[in-house]
């Protein structure tokens, strides 16, 4: 007889756990003939802002790392999700994908993952600057971190496009409240499973799953959300710049294509940082004073 | 004005003013030429020491704006994206260096029109943004060394909108950057200050720059609405309030258009037990009384650790009956004219508001001149974290003062506020400067000094004190198109 399978419950992923949506609705995942595969969490406004909440509470933690530590996280990421990678190949299988095509994404997510890694701990150097001002004081200039990120998945993909735009804005310190792909949401909740046994501290990423529509006016319109990346969802940006005025969120657009391989650079990583500038007085320089 | 304090009594020592030149009449300078306004409107600008007439000057409608932009996006396809970089480089050092030699008019037409001290103008605003136009020269053929891996293209046409306290600097930081970039330019400086940016419009057009990639258009608000909501500019740049920057955002959302805002603040200026004390009263009194407190990045709101209290208030109070308030154009003088009527009845608001809160006002003893626009330096201290007075900003010579025990407590206070534009730390501990200039939320922080600005040092600010940055290389991307 053949074995019952047992199946998987999906959940969403706020404050490092593993939670209902607290309005206890839901909307069916259907692959691309309309059969329905999973029934995901319709998360509600209150999910947003409880995410939120777990985002800042991270945010300290997280930003507070060393660079090099972060680094290490990232890439434990990439190789938890290598030994998870059949998995994800078979739920893009279910959302539609074909095995080479699913397998391509897998495969160039752990690579993207391992490629911001990298970064963790070199981005900095690059952008920042000793600045040579014509007075007697020493002058710098560095990133830190812009703070909570709201992040609406790309659509098109389940797992690529959500770590193509997720790993920089975290590897720069930041936490995010990932609003995950409608379509295909699959992948965005079982990646929530990797990022929790890779180290990466909770609430420093929580997804949420449900419509856009729903979701994206709380989280573009919160006063605790710092800035706000998307991508391809055109028809939202208007709606989204207007939310983010009132606290002056900083809004990043993308029309990348994520499967290309050029799709990932330091500028997704600085695009999420803000430059600050340090001043200190030098006794003496050049015979000059800078009485103070 | 003499102080009442008689130790610091000077003979006057007037800045003469026969040696500059201003028009009678000020029209719209447009494709390298001096265009009437079709909207027919002039308006006055005053003296705001004294209060007289001293130009009438163009009010730009949409129309005017519509033939500027015209003559920006031809000058842009025609000649200024075509020309090689270096040679558009050379053009802006000849800005630099005629503006260096005519800097002792532009310093006594600032004085004059904006009402700041003729040594702060003179010594601080236009020897800055000399050095900005020749600092953004030298970028012009080597922008991609700035941005590794990427390929850099010009916007456009960039829309600049600029406040009134301090016309020529703030006109120079937007205008350097974006030519060096590549772009042209639509500049609409303040109503009470248009007249250095006018100046500035002289020499550009004596500098042989080709027509059309700068214009200066004068005019008020609606002024500024039709730069912003045209459809043929690229890039909007603003400096002001953050509530005029929200309206901006708002008129932009959904389109193309990229955005620089440079916005209000509410500064911390944090001074610890150990810190250099007579230093750190000169960089409170610079921190908010430079420039009339007209400054966004203020050191408006004092923290002094609480075992010193007293003892910093009251060196603070001593240094203050020093300060000369008084006439812009008087080299003794400290603190000059507000920028306007309208600026000084906020203030004054403010001042009433705090007195009311119940919080405890002390203001310099100095003769106000009867003429003109004049506030004391003010400071205030028993004010709470939620009086009016220390959440919003002033923009005038008026301080707050709270007290604070620990390095944790005064960090919460200090970022607690929807602004993040600068800080000022004073501690002679090296560790604990690194620890409060990393977690306080702001783009620029001032450890043992305050006020302090460079050409190739960033500004601009976290939160609601706007995004992006001006100056060094990291300003260059705010005129850049990256790919």
């Amino acid at each position: 007889m053949k074995r019952v399978e047992v199946l998987k419950t999906y959940k969403i992923y706020s404050g490092g756990k593993f939670p209902r949506t607290e309005s206890g609705r839901y909307y069916m995942a259907i692959d691309p003939k309309g059969n329905a595969i999973a029934n995901m969490c319709r998360s509600s406004r209150k999910d947003v802002r409880n995410a939120v909440v777990s985002a800042r509470k991270s945010l300290g933690t997280w930003s507070g790392k060393t660079a090099f530590n972060r680094s290490q996280v990232l890439y434990r990421i990439a190789e938890v999700l290598e030994g998870r990678k059949l998995q994800f190949v078979e739920e893009l299988i279910l959302q539609g994908s074909s095995k080479r095509k699913a397998i391509t994404e897998v495969e160039d997510s752990i690579d993207r993952i391992v490629y911001y890694a990298g970064w963790c701990d070199k981005f900095c150097q690059i952008g920042s600057s000793v600045n040579p001002v014509s007075s007697s004081h020493f002058n710098f200039s560095t990133y830190e971190p812009v703070g909570v990120v709201g992040l609406l998945a790309p659509q098109e993909s389940s797992l690529l496009g959500l770590v193509s735009l997720l790993m920089p804005i975290i590897s720069g310190g930041n936490s995010v409240v990932l609003i995950a792909s409608e379509a295909y949401p699959l992948c965005s909740i079982t990646f929530a499973e990797v990022l929790n046994a890779s180290d990466v501290p909770g609430g420093v990423v929580n997804i949420l799953t449900g419509h856009y529509s729903e979701l994206m006016p709380p989280l573009s319109s919160h006063m605790d959300v710092n800035a706000i990346a998307f991508s391809g969802l055109k028809n939202l940006k208007k709606d989204v710049d207007l939310n983010s005025v009132e606290n002056l969120k900083r809004v990043r657009f993308y029309e990348s294509s994520w499967n290309k391989k050029d799709a990932q650079g330091l500028h997704y990583i600085t695009d999420f940082q803000e430059v600050k500038t340090t001043w200190h007085p030098i006794e003496n320089i050049g015979g000059a004073s800078s009485t103070y | 004005m003499a102080s009442k304090n008689k130790n610091w009594e000077y003979a006057p020592s007037l800045e003469t003013t026969d040696h500059i030149n201003l028009k009678k009449k000020y029209d719209l300078f447009i494709n390298g030429k001096w265009l009437k306004p079709t909207s027919k409107k002039h308006f006055n600008t005053i003296n705001p020491n004294d209060e007289k007439h001293i130009a009438e000057i163009a009010h730009a409608n949409h129309k005017d704006v519509d033939i500027a932009v015209k003559s920006a996006r031809k000058a842009y396809d025609n000649v200024w994206s075509k020309m090689p970089a270096n040679e558009r480089g050379k053009y802006i050092y000849r800005i630099a260096r005629l503006m260096q030699e005519r800097s002792k008019e532009l310093a006594v037409v600032e004085s004059l029109d904006a009402g700041k001290p003729i040594r702060e103008a003179r010594d601080i605003d236009i020897p800055l943004a000399c050095n900005h136009f020749f600092y953004y020269a030298g970028w012009a053929d080597k922008l991609e060394y700035a941005f590794p891996n990427r390929k850099v293209s010009p916007l456009g046409v960039a829309g600049q909108i600029i406040p009134w306290n301090f016309p020529l600097l703030m006109a120079a930081w937007k205008i350097a950057p974006a030519l060096a970039a590549g772009n042209t330019v639509v500049l609409k400086p303040a109503e009470t200050t248009s007249l250095t940016a006018l100046k500035l419009a002289e020499i550009i057009a004596d500098s042989g720059l080709p027509d059309g990639v700068v214009n200066i258009v004068t005019g008020f608000g609606d002024t500024g609405a039709a730069i912003v909501n045209h459809p043929d500019v690229n890039k909007v740049a603003f400096t002001g309030s953050t509530g005029v920057g929200k309206i901006i955002q708002k008129a932009i959302a959904g389109t193309a258009k990229k955005a620089t805002l440079e916005l209000g603040g509410k500064s911390a200026n944090i001074i610890f037990d150990d810190a250099p004390l007579d230093q750190a009263i000169e960089g409170i009194v610079n921190g908010i009384f430079f420039n009339q407190g007209h400054v966004c990045c203020a050191g408006s709101r004092l923290f002094v650790q609480e075992n010193i209290a007293d003892r910093v208030v009251r060196k603070l109070k001593h240094r203050m009956k020093s300060l000369v308030v008084g006439n812009p154009l008087d080299k003794n003088t400290d603190v000059g004219a507000i920028n306007s009527k309208e600026q000084l009845n906020i203030i004054n608001k403010y001042i009433k508001i705090g007195i009311e809160e119940g919080a405890e006002i002390y203001q310099s003893e100095c003769n106000i001149p009867k003429k003109g626009f004049f506030c004391p330096p003010t400071i205030f201290s028993n004010v709470a974290q939620s009086s009016v007075i220390v959440q919003e900003e002033i923009f005038g010579p008026v301080l707050t003062i709270q007290t604070f025990r620990t390095v944790d407590e005064v960090i919460q206070k200090a970022n607690n506020t929807p602004y993040g534009l600068a800080a000022g730390v004073w501690t002679d501990k090296g560790s604990r400067i690194f620890n409060l200039t990393t977690k306080l939320k702001a783009g620029v922080v001032w450890a043992n000094t305050y006020n302090k600005f460079d050409p190739s040092s960033p500004f601009g600010g976290y939160k609601e004190s706007g995004f992006g940055r001006e100056g060094g290389m990291h300003g260059l991307s705010a005129y850049l198109k990256l790919s």
